[in-house]
């Protein structure tokens, strides 16, 4: 601690608030993708970056993939798991109540993460980073290598789901089933398709966080409901629906955390999140860039 | 029971210059009147014109963007919708909003809410004063379900009612919390022609009762016959009021209603 | 209370009284009268789920928080503080009250998907809480040598002494609630659930009624922790996690959200469930309960009172 200078200290906080926030943004867009399509809040969106992390050990361990391999083959994997969410589950509570929704997707959630504890067990796992190397030092704090890596995949995820949406016929038709669902199928827009489309992009973009982030941060059977929470945090602090302000808040999140991790008390840095949640469901439901008027008009 | 002036200068409301805006959209453009107490007040326009956003903004499901809405003088705009049916502005609903699976008799015992009082400790622990209460408020119901014809269909859900009778149970909870003002949205929309008449005879009686009545309504012979005044609005504008006969030649209003078919 | 609730209490409340002399006298099964006092306890908390989320319709999965806080108040108040438990209990529902009061005001503004999210974030803070506050909970690990209950100067030592005393709140809690339910408040809080803007125009005040709902239901989970906490006497946080949250909703939604008996049936039947049965699955008992939340969600939405006859069903609330 002593050769830490304060400022070197801060912008160490600073950094890895900045990593695991944009993880938190990844999460909140696997939400918001759910949600638009179908007004669904999918409880069970932690445990597809639980399952990310930890299929990724399983082909980088078992199977003996290289790293980068098992990256894409851990997001397709659980993006699988995602259509057969849908497909078996959501599919089949198309009439019940906002309630019943819930439960079902938490049970899905409990099923995820009791699978995952019968596969790999109540341990902790490691991965390793993209790519190796020393971390860099700039002005006294070290930014590791996978660090650059989670901007980067988050990066290109964003990247990727603005082209998707703005320039594809299948990403328009999307936003427009989201929009208004009996008109798009009056259009000929297959609905039901694009709801186990935007299962299966929201897992696969949960699962692309949860490899990020394994090597930092070790991934378990349990991690997802805390990890879903905070996403769900950034999700509504930058107005539900909304890409990037899901970006922004999961930073304003991740930054939170990291520094009441660092200066007021590691024990409660997950509250903080949580907390940061409450207070923007309670006062501002529409979210910090989100006009009053438009979250009246939607239905909660 | 107060003395019911007809006169039309003692309006029990009074819409002052009310706005609603929707984002965009406006669907009150500063609707200024005043309904005379103890009158059949029709409220007439295409759709769309703002008649049920009217009848929002009155009983505060809503509240107005601009302007000021006063109940027998006092400004209620903002209030929150159980204070105004307690000061005494009671409604129905364009699409049936009844409580589908309590009874019909529940339906309307729930109308006496605001007439009484019992709560959680009183009701849980089965005070007598709330015994007493609660055998008011089923006899209370009952005259109610028996004013507007409903008494044998009293233990039925009332989602179990066909479309019609679910309109008169609403306006039978309506009428249990003891309105001095009912809004009726669109009461004879999906009833046939002998259900219409019945209504219509309805409405007359609760009129007789001295209760003001205000109601939206397509069925012009209905309106014709039935209401006293009508004030007819246009995309949020107030297009024209008088006596219905006035009404029916207004060259404003024919055109209102041809431009739109 | 309907007629024909009036004959169920009859029968519930024989079977109850009778069944420990026929429980415990079978070796095998003697310990049931255990597990029995165990599910009275979680009947007192599924009741009060009953009433906010099967009749007036408002999610909350947060009950383990107010489950805990009862717990905890009642542990630390007697242990640390030497404090009577009966007056322990007050205070831990006091508390609960109050903070169900100032987290409902704001939350039960929201609905559906909102509403469930906040409740459980505010459940995982709890949580947190008494995990981190070592000093005043044990942290972790948790709190033991917590008194045990007297009755009239008398120490409750025998499961059956508990047995009788658990289930006489439940059967007095039971008659509250259902008193609640036949009444201008019941109705009111129902018709909540079904129209709201409805209830609202015909002078409900919703808001109100939601939070004073919210409140009673946070007070019965801290009455039944308070219970739990002196019947076993230690406690540790992981009895109030959002699994049990979970769990408590699980029970009611088996036997029935709409309805008190299916509250009261659903949790019996969980509790052994879960004490009984489930252990052969050990740590894998959690697949099972998912598995068992799942199928219920989907299929059975109403649960197994929804299953009684439909003309005897549509008479009872
Ligand atoms: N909640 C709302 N959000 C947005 N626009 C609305 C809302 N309610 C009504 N409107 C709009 O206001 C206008 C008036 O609607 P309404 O009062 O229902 O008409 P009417 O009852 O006369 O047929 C319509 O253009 C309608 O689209
Ligand atoms: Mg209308």
């Amino acid at each position: 601690m002593d050769s830490f200078t304060f400022g070197a200290a801060l912008l160490q906080y600073t950094i890895s608030g900045l990593t695991i926030g944009v993880i938190y943004a990844l999460v909140a867009i696997g939400y918001n993708i759910i949600y638009n399509v179908t007004e669904i809040i999918n409880f069970a969106q932690g445990e597809f970056v639980m399952l990310g992390g930890l299929f990724a050990v399983f082909f980088t361990q078992t199977i003996q993939l290289p790293v980068s391999a098992a990256f894409f083959a851990a997001v397709i994997v659980t993006g699988c798991v995602g259509f057969a969410m849908e497909r078996l589950v959501i599919r089949r509570a198309r009439s019940s109540t906002v309630l019943s929704l819930i439960i079902i997707t938490i049970a899905v959630s409990i099923l995820l993460k009791g699978s995952a504890m019968f596969w790999w067990g109540k341990n902790p796992y490691s991965l390793p980073a993209f790519s190796s190397g020393r971390p860099f030092i700039i002005a006294g704090a070290a930014v590791q290598r996978q660090a650059i890596w989670i901007f980067a995949v988050s990066a290109l995820v964003v990247i990727c789901l603005t082209f998707f949406f703005r320039r594809s016929a299948y990403g328009k038709a999307m936003l427009a089933s989201a929009d208004n669902p009996s008109a798009a199928r009056m259009v000929g827009i297959p609905v039901r398709q694009m709801i186990l489309l935007s299962f299966t992009l929201s897992a696969a973009i949960g699962a692309a966080a949860g490899v990020s982030i394994t090597p930092i941060s070790l991934m378990e059977y349990d991690r997802g409901a805390l990890l879903g929470l905070k996403g769900f945090g950034a999700a509504v602090l930058g107005g539900l629906g909304q890409f990037f302000g899901a970006l922004v808040a999961g930073m304003v999140l991740g930054l939170a955390e990291s520094f009441c991790a660092g200066y007021l008390s590691s024990g409660y840095k997950d509250a903080v999140a949580l907390v940061l949640l409450l207070l923007a469901l309670f006062f501002k439901p529409e979210g910090l860039f989100g006009s009053r008027e438009a979250a009246k008009l939607k239905k909660f | 029971m107060e003395e019911i002036s007809k006169s039309p200068a003692v309006p029990i409301l009074e819409l002052r210059e009310v706005q609603m805006q929707f984002g965009g959209v406006t669907a009150l453009r500063g609707i200024s009147y005043g309904i005379p107490s103890g009158i059949i007040q029709a409220v007439i326009g295409p759709n769309g014109a703002g008649k049920t956003t009217l009848f929002h903004c009155v009983s505060g499901l809503l509240s107005p963007t601009s302007g000021e809405i006063l109940f027998r003088g006092r400004p209620i705009g903002g209030l929150l919708p159980h204070r105004i049916a307690e000061l005494g502005i009671s409604r129905t609903f364009q699409h049936v909003a009844l409580f589908k699976s309590m009874t019909v008799f529940e339906n309307v015992m729930l109308g006496r809410h605001p007439r009484t009082r019992s709560g959680f400790w009183a009701t849980g622990l089965r005070f007598p004063s709330m015994r007493r209460e609660e055998r008011r408020i089923a006899q209370e119901a009952m005259y109610y379900l028996d004013f507007v014809g409903l008494a044998d269909e009293a233990e039925l859900p009332a989602g179990a009612l066909p479309l019609g009778k679910q309109k008169i149970l609403e306006i039978a909870r309506a009428l249990a919390t003891e309105p001095s003002l009912v809004l009726l949205d669109e009461p004879a929309g999906g009833l046939n022609m002998r259900e219409t008449e019945e209504l219509g005879d309805l409405i007359r009686r609760i009129s007789e009762t001295g209760t003001t009545v205000a109601l939206v309504e397509h069925d012009m012979n209905l309106v014709m016959e039935i209401s006293h005044r009508v004030l007819v609005i246009h995309y949020g504008e107030h297009l024209a009021t008088g006596t219905p006969d006035e009404i029916k030649d207004h060259p404003a209003v024919i055109e209102a209603y041809l431009g739109e078919g | 209370m309907t007629p024909r609730d009036w004959r169920i209490f009859v029968i519930t409340a024989l079977f109850i009284g009778f069944f420990p002399w026929v429980v415990q006298p079978v070796k095998a099964i003697s310990h049931y009268v255990d597990v029995m006092v165990f599910a009275g306890i979680f009947t007192i908390v599924c009741l009060g789920i009953s009433l906010l989320m099967g009749y007036a319709g408002q999610i909350s999965m947060a009950q383990a928080a107010f489950f805990g806080i009862g717990a905890y108040t009642s542990g630390i108040l007697t242990a640390r503080f030497g404090l009577n438990p009966w007056a322990a209990m007050p205070a831990g529902a006091l508390l609960a009250a109050l903070v169900a009061w100032v987290v409902g005001i704001p939350a039960l503004r929201l609905k559906g998907h909102y509403l469930a999210m906040a409740t459980l974030g505010f459940g995982v803070i709890v949580h947190i809480v008494l995990s981190e506050e070592v000093a005043w909970t044990g942290g972790p690990s948790g709190m033991v040598d917590i008194p045990g209950l007297q009755v009239v100067g008398l120490k409750l030592k025998s499961e059956l002494g508990w047995y009788y005393l658990v289930w006489t709140v439940v059967f007095l809690v039971l008659l509250f609630c259902f008193h609640i339910l036949h009444s201008r408040v019941g109705r009111a809080l129902r018709a909540i659930h079904e129209e709201e803007s409805a209830a609202e125009a015909m002078g409900v005040p919703t808001a109100r009624y939601k939070v004073q709902v919210f409140v009673l239901s946070a007070v019965l989970a801290s009455l039944a922790g308070s219970f739990y906490t002196h019947y076993v006497t230690c406690l540790n946080p992981s009895s109030f996690n959002l699994m049990w949250s979970i769990r408590f909703i699980l029970m009611v939604m088996v036997g029935g959200m709409q309805s008190l008996w299916g509250a009261l049936l659903g949790t019996v039947l969980m509790t052994f469930v879960g004490n009984e049965w489930l252990h052969v699955f050990a740590d894998f008992e959690v697949l099972v309960y998912g598995a068992i939340l799942l199928l219920v969600a989907l299929f059975l939405p109403k649960g197994l009172v929804s299953l009684v006859p439909r003309r005897a069903a549509a008479r009872s609330i």
